[in-house]
Order: structure tokens, then C-alpha cells, then sequence
């Protein structure tokens, strides 16, 4: 690697401070994605911010309302958090899908999600539990809904001088079922061909809530809205899936590379939004 | 590059050293601490063979920065006998013949013991997922996850008989 300065400050003050006036420093979470780019001369950087000193990054809390899930997290310990495994079973499945088990001891949701791959693994899911994430910078402190914070390839929103504290997923409703389904040519540790996340809650044999988002068929994680709007009203039904399984077929502006071709992408979509749709609305 | 201070504790023992911010805790280990147990495969993540534990969690030690081990606790290969007795895992990898050209050894070996120190009798699909962030060229994994049963086996046969 080249050489470079690093800091690990042990406040969100002191880590503001490090980054301010220096846009070409890097933020260090678990380093899977990072010190990968700068090993393989992909990325320089003269300055790396490890931010794994700051308690707000590491913390897994349960909160009046929700969850606050520390950026820095990493994957392992999300995956075997009890309050995680009992309220939010599928981020605590995603969290075992993501890379194999010594990546998972380092790499977090939070840079699952700042890294902003199209292939995202977690994002979403994050999307369809309606997660909002929480950034600090020289400005302050401000929210990002998550389905916003994806820009384009290997883009998110933050601005210079800022990074992603935590997450905050609102806590499930009663009825309320979130999956992630996605398909690899392999057994585990593969990057998605296609990821569909899925939300929806069912109250009274009505659907009140809906959503659905993508992995590795567009720029960004997709969000489809359409879906929400579709299904929110009416009974589960096998009709009913169809037709949001279409939508998000419809929605999807795949290409066509090594892992798939478009069309083959394009139709996957359909089928994995099919049977995700149907494990929460069965 | 100025170098930085770093303090840890490395099997047990503490441990002081100089680091570049660029350097792995995988060169810190083998060029600066002279353990050369623990191998460098691909270097980015990929096959395992330089996994170590950093504070009781399995990671590849090539995409840890050596200065982030500030004050943290670093277990290689070289902590696994206890003097000349070799670890369970040890021994079976031996009888079982579950190495040759042995690169992939010491990451399979420390990350077998994470999983068995955690779940002392694992199926053996559990077993093989475990061990998929490690690989190996030469056995065809069989004989590494035989070696695995085997010295599972043992350490629990071990406590029950304390």
C-alpha cells in the first residue's frame, strides 16, 4: 500500500475534525472494502480515519422505536445479537450471507451500504425495513433515508467531510415480515447475480404495509415504489404477488456482464420478488 | 512514513513494536514479530490462510492495518500447542493427512478453533460454510473437514473425562 497517515479518533467531535479539510481522506470501518482498493492501488488516500474507537459506531442498542445499529458494527455480531435475531431475524440473516465467516468479523452493514456496490447485499433489505441513516459532518448532524443514500456506483450522499454514524430501523409492527432472497451461482460467498428485499405487514387479512427493493439490476440498490402502492390495501393473494412481481420486473434496468445477462437478470427479478413476496404474505 | 507505536497482547504475551499506518497486521506478524506462521495467500480477503483472532474474532490479519491492533488482544497458529503438546486440531490435521503443501494450513487450523471453541460438536455442512473464507489447492477440503470431526470429537471426549 501506499503510505499514508492514519488517526482513530475516539469522539464523533474529533473525527469530524479529522476529515475536515482533507476530501481525499478515507473512513475505515472493517477495512473489507477499503485496504482491499488501497492494497490493489484501485484507491490513495494521505489520510485513513478509523472510526472503530468511537462507542456510537460500535453500539448495537435497542432504542424507544427502533433499533440504532453503530455503522461500524461488523457483520458477526449483528448476526448472533440477540435483540437482532429476535426482531429483525432477516438483517441477522443478511449480516450471515455477507462475505465468509473471518470478512464477516470485520466487514459492516454501515460500509455495506457507504461502499454503495449495486450488488449490496444489505441495502436492500435496509430499504424495505426503512432504515434512515444518521451522518455527521461539519454541518452537524442530519438523516438520510437509506433508499437516498445510494447515488450511483460506488457513490453515496454523504458530503465532503462527512460519514455515516448508525443506522435506526423503527421497530417491526405486529404482522410486519421482512426477507432477503437473492441468487448466486454458489453456496456463499458470491456477489448477487439479483437481491430482492421484501417487506409487508398484514393486519386483519389487509396488507398495510409494502415494500420492495433490488440488488444488481441498476445503478443503485432500486427501490420500487410501485410495489408499495400495488399491494398496500388489498388481501395477500397469489394474484396480488403476480402482479407486484411484475412491477419490480418492470422496474428493473439490468445489464448485461460476466455474472448474467440482462434478460436473464431481468426475469430473475420477477422470480425472486415472486417467492420473497410470498414468505411474507404466506 | 513516521512510525507508530503499537502495544498488544500476542498470544498471551504482551508485545511492543513499530508500524507504518500501511502496513498489515499480517507484515507486522511475519516481518516485524518474525511469526511466520501465519501465511499470506491472495492478500485481499479471499482464501484465509492469514486468518488470526483480533480480540476473540476470526478476521484475515492481511486486511487489518497493524496499527489497529492498538491494545488489542492477536492470537496466530504459533498460540495453538500448549508447549510441545500440539492442539487437537493440530494432531488431527496430522493423522488425517488434511494438509500438503500446508500454505492454508495455519488459517484453517486458527479458524477450525474458532468455530469449536464456540460449538464444540458442529455438522459437518457447519463445518464446510465455516470454513468457505478458507482455501485450499491441494486436499480437496475432505480430509481438512474429517480432521476437524476428529479433533471435535476429542475435545469433547477430553472434557467430558475432567
Amino acid at each position: 500500500m501506499k503510505p499514508f497517515d492514519y488517526v482513530a479518533p475516539t469522539t464523533l467531535d474529533e473525527a469530524v475534525h479529522a476529515l475536515a479539510g482533507n476530501p481525499a481522506a478515507r473512513v475505515l470501518a472493517g477495512g473489507t472494502d477499503l485496504l482491499a482498493q488501497l492494497k490493489g492501488g484501485r484507491r490513495e488516500t494521505p489520510l485513513v480515519v478509523d472510526v472503530k474507537r468511537i462507542p456510537d459506531l460500535l453500539s448495537i442498542r435497542m432504542e424507544e422505536g427502533g433499533l440504532r445499529l453503530g455503522a461500524a458494527v461488523p457483520c458477526i455480531r449483528i448476526a448472533t445479537n440477540p435483540d437482532v435475531r429476535a426482531q429483525y431475524p432477516a438483517l441477522a440473516e443478511v449480516a450471515s450471507l455477507i462475505g465468509g465467516t473471518a470478512i464477516q468479523g470485520r466487514a459492516s452493514i454501515g460500509g455495506n451500504l457507504c461502499n454503495a456496490a449495486p450488488s449490496a447485499d444489505a441495502v436492500p433489505l435496509l430499504i424495505v425495513l426503512s432504515a434512515v441513516a444518521r451522518v455527521a459532518g461539519p454541518a452537524g448532524i442530519r438523516e438520510i433515508a437509506v433508499e437516498d443514500f445510494c447515488v450511483a456506483p460506488g457513490k453515496n450522499a454523504l458530503g465532503e467531510g462527512e460519514f455515516l454514524v448508525d443506522l435506526f430501523l423503527p421497530k417491526p409492527a405486529a404482522g410486519f415480515k421482512a426477507h432477503y432472497l437473492r441468487f448466486i451461482p454458489r453456496n456463499e460467498m458470491d456477489i448477487a447475480v439479483v437481491g430482492v428485499g421484501v417487506s409487508a405487514t398484514v393486519t386483519d387479512g389487509q396488507i398495510t404495509t409494502a415494500r420492495l427493493a433490488l440488488a444488481s439490476v441498476a445503478p443503485t440498490p432500486l427501490f420500487v415504489r410501485e410495489v408499495t402502492e400495488a399491494l398496500v390495501g388489498k388481501a395477500p393473494s397469489a394474484e396480488a404477488i403476480a402482479g407486484a412481481a411484475a412491477l419490480a420486473e418492470a422496474a428493473a434496468k439490468p445489464i448485461s456482464d460476466m455474472r448474467a445477462p440482462a434478460e436473464y437478470r431481468r426475469h430473475l427479478c420477477g422470480v425472486l420478488s415472486r417467492r420473497a413476496l410470498t414468505a411474507v404474505l404466506q | 512514513m513516521k512510525k507508530t507505536y503499537v502495544s498488544m497482547e500476542l498470544n498471551g504475551e504482551p508485545v511492543e513494536f513499530l508500524a507504518e499506518p500501511s502496513q498489515t497486521l499480517l507484515e507486522c506478524l511475519r516481518d516485524t514479530l518474525h511469526l511466520t506462521g501465519t501465511k499470506e495467500g491472495c492478500g485481499d480477503g479471499n482464501c484465509g490462510s492469514c486468518c488470526v483472532m483480533l480480540d476473540g474474532t476470526l478476521v484475515t490479519s492481511c486486511l487489518v492495518l497493524g496499527v489497529e491492533a492498538e491494545g488489542r488482544t492477536v492470537k496466530t497458529v504459533e498460540g495453538m500447542a500448549t508447549g510441545a503438546k500440539l492442539h487437537p486440531l493440530q494432531k488431527a490435521f496430522i493423522d488425517h493427512a488434511a494438509l500438503q503443501c500446508g500454505i492454508c494450513t495455519p488459517g484453517f487450523l486458527v479458524a477450525a478453533k474458532a468455530l469449536l471453541d464456540q460449538e464444540p460438536d458442529p455438522s459437518e455442512e457447519r463445518i464446510r460454510l465455516w470454513l468457505a473464507n478458507n482455501l485450499c489447492r491441494c486436499t480437496g477440503y475432505d480430509k481438512i473437514v474429517r480432521a476437524v470431526q476428529a479433533a471435535a470429537k476429542e475435545i469433547r471426549e477430553e472434557k467430558q473425562a475432567q
